[in-house]
């Protein structure tokens, strides 16, 4: 194989595979941190399976769309997966500015899952649609607005040519922003991924639910496709999260493959650690917090451009 | 060396968004402290090698000023009027943050012209201004009392930010201003809070206008 | 000889308009003709324009004329071959779709006169991209303005059907006033008003500012905007189409024509058309969210679409301006791009709210719901707008919003000291505002509409559209389509305007990296589509001879929910309406339930255009008074009259003769 995509490929492999072992590995630490032995770690794998396993239930008032949500949210997913670069490891699809397909895919994605949502006409599905798109459109903000520091820092505008001279000679004239940046990008992947503080994916009541209470009508294959492709997710903001915040860059790709994906485990360890300390926020507070990362990326803008 | 004056001065400029974010008067004192640090850090990295004593005095003075003796007043005049937090500001607290955000774009855009005359770190004026703006920003738009003291506190780091920038060549400047603060601190704080807190039982200042007659 | 075709087409679309006229009422004929015509003039108008796009056929006729500084001089450059394919396409499409639609007015109105009107709005906008005469132009631009003044008030029995016309006609009429300022001082001393002899004397700055109050009124920017919500809900869907797709991109034409003709820009210009960009953009998608009318939010959505085709302008200019030929390129590609998919998508959106609203018999979609199942294929077409007007890959809005992206993040990454980066920033966050924005927005119209349970008697009962009404949502749907997944044959077609508008030679660079650009795009379209269709592949083996089984949908333990208990319209968009309750500023009614065993309350929530009531009502209540302090001159008597001519006589002597 041309050496240029095995890298990608092997990242891809990777995400494929690893990806809900990262849930196990937040599921395990809040356990720990809880004092309770916990769920195996590879606990989602096996849900999965079970899942997938299973017929179907569907609502009388459901149509094809939502049926086509689970399926195109995975599929988006995945695509997505192909944009990313792993590290300084370029990704499979690169091109100027494709950080912006990939967002509008995560678009994508959402847009259907919300109108699977309200396919059921369930007022409890409707509420988490609503509050799923008002907290999006604030963590897209953030998320562009980093990338667009990322952008003037390095001069480069595709991912992955972002990634790959990040931690460039010019490193200590940017790192400040750019860990600031990935300050920013944690709070995002938090919001993206619904994770606490802004959504509890353990929480037993729907009425306080976002992300959970779209997939609640949901059974059998279809949540097993909507639980691998939110296991992706997490893969994707923690990938480019690890590239930011590591500063190793060995240039050999096997080594650089393997920093990048224990960057990604830890960054699950850090979301378990988060998860256990932290409460919920008030739902009205969590724009107030996107708004504080996005404060913070607007001054790692002026840092770039001094 | 840039750089890190740079960092502490990012740390200044974050801080600001801090102090127009958040509701609670803990932890606005608080953020003046870290103020304190980073304008203090700030002083001894901009001085010309070698640091004379006279340098490292002024910024110990700062500190103690800014970081130990006004933030304790601060909570004790806190405590006396048993207030832990700002209840309904006049500009909500995400709105602050995005005008804040403006603002340092604002800032930013000003002083871009002067980048290359202006000795040192690009991020100085800039941030200095931010920091006056930012204890404008506080003293317009929230209705405690000590709220208010505090923006004043920020929005005088903001001028001696800019002082900071003098420090070497006009010592003195320096040293009025932080006998300004102890000006302010003796006379804010200690007279007028207490004062309010005793007579009215609050320090919403927004009742205060009812005496204007 | 192409411009002769052009020429016929105007003239067969005109006849055909002439001829249903006198059918009077009939329907079949009054339709027949009218679509025949509006169809024949449309692929002769395609013709012409295309083989000036493509062979280089850039001819004009010029013929003298008895008006003062007129002329019939008509030209056919890549710039207006370019805009008569997009209104031709349009018009044509949406005569077919009309043909349906004005079905169950027939009887009721008279359907020829709507016929006429109709051809003459496709004519005087043929007319208006390819008029080279400033008399020529301000004629067809008024006959324009008029034209769809009486398509506005088809409905005139209705009383918020003749306030919307009467806003639109005042509104229209503000902006021809200042076009003709803008004409008079281009004409300066040499006294022609060809274009070609346009000698730009006066201040440039000053001439800019005229083109864009003059043109933006009809482009409909905030805060211009305000005719364009209530006209477009009051006029018959297939007018609302054509007036929302084409007729407002005549102001973009009018903007870029006589920048064109200005020359080299000023940065400000640039700044500004970039601050205006953003603002329509934002506010557009915003108010477009709080509507519960499905017709007056697509019309705010325009709103909000203009805006990102002037963010697109405004880099451009600022391209321009520094000399990058790649930010103007893309900034210029982006916003020519997204004025043809704004034109098909949202007349695929008209034509979809318009069978809907003709199913259901209401506007207001808290009474709508599960129509999916009613109207299967008007559903479908009508998510494919809604997910390319969303900007959703692999459909055809991402590609001119990438465009729009990419220039301004080549601006910011270009960072000269001081330079224009705030330009980009500002055009990236509000793109980016804007896309969540109307993702929300159009999720909801799309959702509530569509999905669910019906909520009302007026849903339950809808019926499919017909025949003539589905075809034509399928062409521009296969449009949509077709734009997005082969994007790189599409840009072809705007190829050479690109390089008219950026001086020739200089666009090669762009072009050949934006065509690099869309195949990959396009790779990762299609990569998309590929992935759905084997997952749902893999779905329907795992689930084939499994249980499935149906059942209500789970109630939380809720036994008894009834339809009544969805989530509205109104009551999605909430959280986001209160999260820019600072721009939009809505009203919310609510009447307090009193007594121990409370009956009835009452909550009602109501968005007002704020530009409308604190800015413009006021001028206009100004002028009022103002008007009714003059009035006291106008006494009734002949003699009070004879003696203001007499008056005005002596003074006018005066001045002059002394």
């Amino acid at each position: 194989m041309d050496m240029k995509l095995f890298g990608p490929v092997i990242h891809i492999l990777l995400a494929l595979v690893i990806s809900p072992l990262l849930m196990g590995i937040i599921n395990r630490t809040k356990a720990k941190f809880a004092g309770r032995k916990g769920q195996p770690l590879l606990q989602p794998y096996y849900d999965i399976i079970k899942l997938l396993r299973k017929g179907s239930v569907y609502s009388t008032t459901t149509t094809w769309v939502f049926r086509l949500g689970p399926v195109a949210g995975l599929s988006a997913m995945i695509i997505a997966i192909l944009i990313i670069p792993s590290g300084g490891i370029n990704s499979l699809l690169s091109f100027p500015c494709d950080f912006i397909l990939m967002a509008y895919i995560l678009g994508v994605a959402r847009f259907l899952t919300v109108t699977a949502a309200l396919d059921t006409g369930s007022p409890f599905e409707g509420m988490g649609a609503s509050r799923e798109m008002q907290f999006a459109i604030l963590a897209e903000v953030v998320m562009f607005m980093g990338v667009a520091v990322l952008a003037v820092g390095t001069g480069k505008i595709s991912l992955s040519s972002i990634y790959y001279t990040l931690w460039d000679s010019n490193f200590t004239n940017i790192a400040p922003a750019v860990f600031l940046v990935a300050l920013s990008f944690l709070i995002v992947l938090l919001t993206e991924n619904a994770r606490i503080p802004v959504d509890d994916p353990n929480t037993h009541l729907e009425l306080t639910m976002i992300h959970e209470v779209m997939v609640l009508d949901h059974g059998g294959v279809d949540l097993a496709l909507i639980q691998y492709g939110s296991c992706l997710k997490l893969w994707l903001f923690s990938s480019l999260l690890a590239g930011m915040a590591i500063p190793v860059r060995t240039g050999i790709m096997i080594v650089d493959m393997g920093i990048n994906t224990v960057g990604i485990l830890l960054i699950s360890v850090f979301v378990g650690i988060i998860e256990s300390g932290m409460a919920r926020l008030k739902l009205l507070h969590i724009p107030q917090m996107l708004l504080a990362a996005f404060s913070v990326t607007a001054a790692a803008f002026l840092w770039v451009l001094r | 060396m840039t750089t890190w004056i740079d960092i502490f001065l990012l740390a200044l400029v974050l801080t600001d968004f801090r102090l127009l974010a958040s509701s609670r008067l803990g932890a606005i004192i608080q953020t003046t402290v870290f103020q304190a640090v980073s304008l203090s850090a700030c002083m001894l990295l901009m001085a010309v090698r070698p640091i004379s004593i006279y340098i490292i005095a002024l910024s110990i003075v700062t500190f103690t000023v800014k970081g130990i003796i006004l933030p304790w007043l601060l909570r004790r005049a806190m405590r006396e009027a048993d207030v832990q937090r700002e209840v309904r500001p006049i500009i909500g607290y995400s709105a602050s943050v995005l005008i804040g955000v403006v603002l340092l774009g604002l800032s930013f855009i000003i002083f871009m012209p002067m980048k290359e005359t202006v000795s040192g770190s690009a991020f100085l004026m800039p941030g200095a201004l931010f920091t006056t703006l930012t204890g404008l920003m506080m003293i317009i738009s929230r209705k405690n009392a000590l709220t208010q003291v505090a923006g004043y506190l920020v929005m005088e780091n903001g001028i001696y930010a800019f002082g900071v920038i003098l420090a070497v060549e006009e010592p003195l400047l320096i040293e009025m201003g932080v006998l300004l603060d102890v000006f302010v601190a003796v006379f804010v704080m200690g007279i007028t809070v207490y004062q309010i807190s005793r007579e009215f039982d609050h320090i919403d200042t927004d009742r205060l206008s009812e005496l204007k007659d | 000889m192409t411009i002769y075709l052009i020429l016929l087409a105007l003239i067969i679309i005109c006849a055909g308009g002439v001829v249903a006229l006198f059918t009077g009422a009939s329907y079949k004929a009054a339709t027949w003709i009218g679509v025949a015509s509006s169809i024949l003039g449309a692929a002769c108008a395609i013709f012409a324009a295309g083989s000036a796009l493509f062979c280089g056929y850039h001819t004009s006729i010029h013929m003298a004329w008895q008006i003062p500084f007129g002329s019939f001089y008509i030209g056919l450059d890549p710039l207006s071959a370019f805009f008569v394919v997009t209104i031709s396409i349009v018009c044509a499409i949406a005569a077919i779709y009309g043909a349906g639609y004005l079905k169950s007015y027939s009887g009721r109105k008279k359907i020829g006169a709507a016929w006429c009107f109709y051809n003459l709005l496709f004519a005087s906008m043929l007319l208006v991209v390819i008029a080279r005469n400033g008399i020529l132009f301000l004629i067809a631009w008024e006959i324009m303005s008029i034209v769809s003044f009486f398509l506005v008030i088809f409905e005139h029995e209705k009383k918020e059907v003749r306030d919307a016309g009467w806003v639109y006609l005042v509104a229209a009429h503000i902006g021809q006033a200042c076009l003709m300022c803008l004409f008079i001082m281009l004409a300066g001393g040499n006294g022609s008003l060809d274009f070609d002899l346009f000698s730009v004397s006066a201040d440039k700055s000053a001439l800019f500012m005229l083109a864009l109050i003059g043109f933006g009124v009809k482009a409909g920017f905030m805060p211009l905007h305000v005719w364009l919500p209530d006209a477009h809900p009051a006029a018959p869907s297939n007018v609302s189409a054509v007036m929302s797709g084409v007729m407002i991109k005549t102001g973009i034409y009018g903007i870029i024509r006589i920048i064109y003709i200005l020359g080299i820009p000023a940065q400000w210009w640039a700044y500004t058309l970039i601050v205006i960009g953003a603002v329509s953009a934002v506010t557009g998608i915003l108010f477009a969210m709080a509507q519960r009318d499905i017709k007056r939010l697509l019309a705010y959505s325009s709103v909000e679409n203009i805006g990102i085709i002037i963010s697109g302008l405004g880099l451009w200019l600022l391209g321009l301006s520094m000399n990058n030929m790649v930010i103007a390129g893309f900034g210029l590609i982006g916003a020519l791009l997204h004025l043809v998919n704004h034109a098909f998508f949202k007349t695929l959106l008209f034509f979809g709210a318009g069978s809907v609203v003709h199913a259901t018999g209401t506007r207001n979609i808290d009474l709508m719901g599960g129509l999916l199942k009613r109207m299967p294929h008007t559903a479908l077409l009508f998510g494919i707008g809604a997910a390319a007007i969303c900007g959703f890959p692999p459909l055809n809005g991402f590609i001119s919003e990438f465009f729009i992206y990419i220039s301004a993040f080549n601006l910011l990454t270009c960072k000269v000291q001081g330079g224009p980066v705030e330009g980009g920033l500002i055009a990236i966050i509000s793109l980016c505002i804007t896309g969540g924005l109307a993702a929300a927005c159009f999720s909801k119209l799309f959702g509530i509409i569509f999905l669910g349970e019906p909520r009302s008697e007026h849903a339950a009962s809808a019926h499919e559209a017909n025949g003539s009404m589905l075809v034509p949502m399928m062409i521009v749907a296969i449009l949509c389509i077709f734009i997005g997944l082969l994007s790189p044959i599409a840009i072809r077609f705007i190829a050479p305007v690109v390089e008219q508008l950026t001086g020739s030679g200089n666009a090669t660079v762009p072009l050949s990296m934006a065509s690099g650009l869309l195949y990959k795009i396009s790779l990762a379209g299609l990569s998309v589509v590929v992935v759905v269709s084997l997952l749902w592949w893999v779905r329907y083996l795992l689930l084939k001879g499994r249980v499935n089984t149906k059942g209500p949908t789970w109630d939380c333990g809720y036994l008894f929910p009834s339809y009544r208990m969805q989530y509205t319209a109104s009551s999605f968009s909430l959280p986001v309406i209160n999260m820019f309750r600072w721009i939009i500023r809505p009203s919310l009614n609510v009447e307090i339930m009193k007594g121990y065993f409370p009956v009835k309350g009452k909550v009602s929530t109501h968005t007002d255009d704020i530009f409308r009531k604190r800015f413009f009502n006021p001028i206009f209540r100004f002028v009022e008074v103002v008007a009714h302090k003059v009035h006291k001159l106008q006494e009734g008597r002949n003699q009070l009259y004879v003696l203001y001519i007499a008056i005005t006589v002596l003074v006018l002597l005066l001045i002059k003769l002394r």
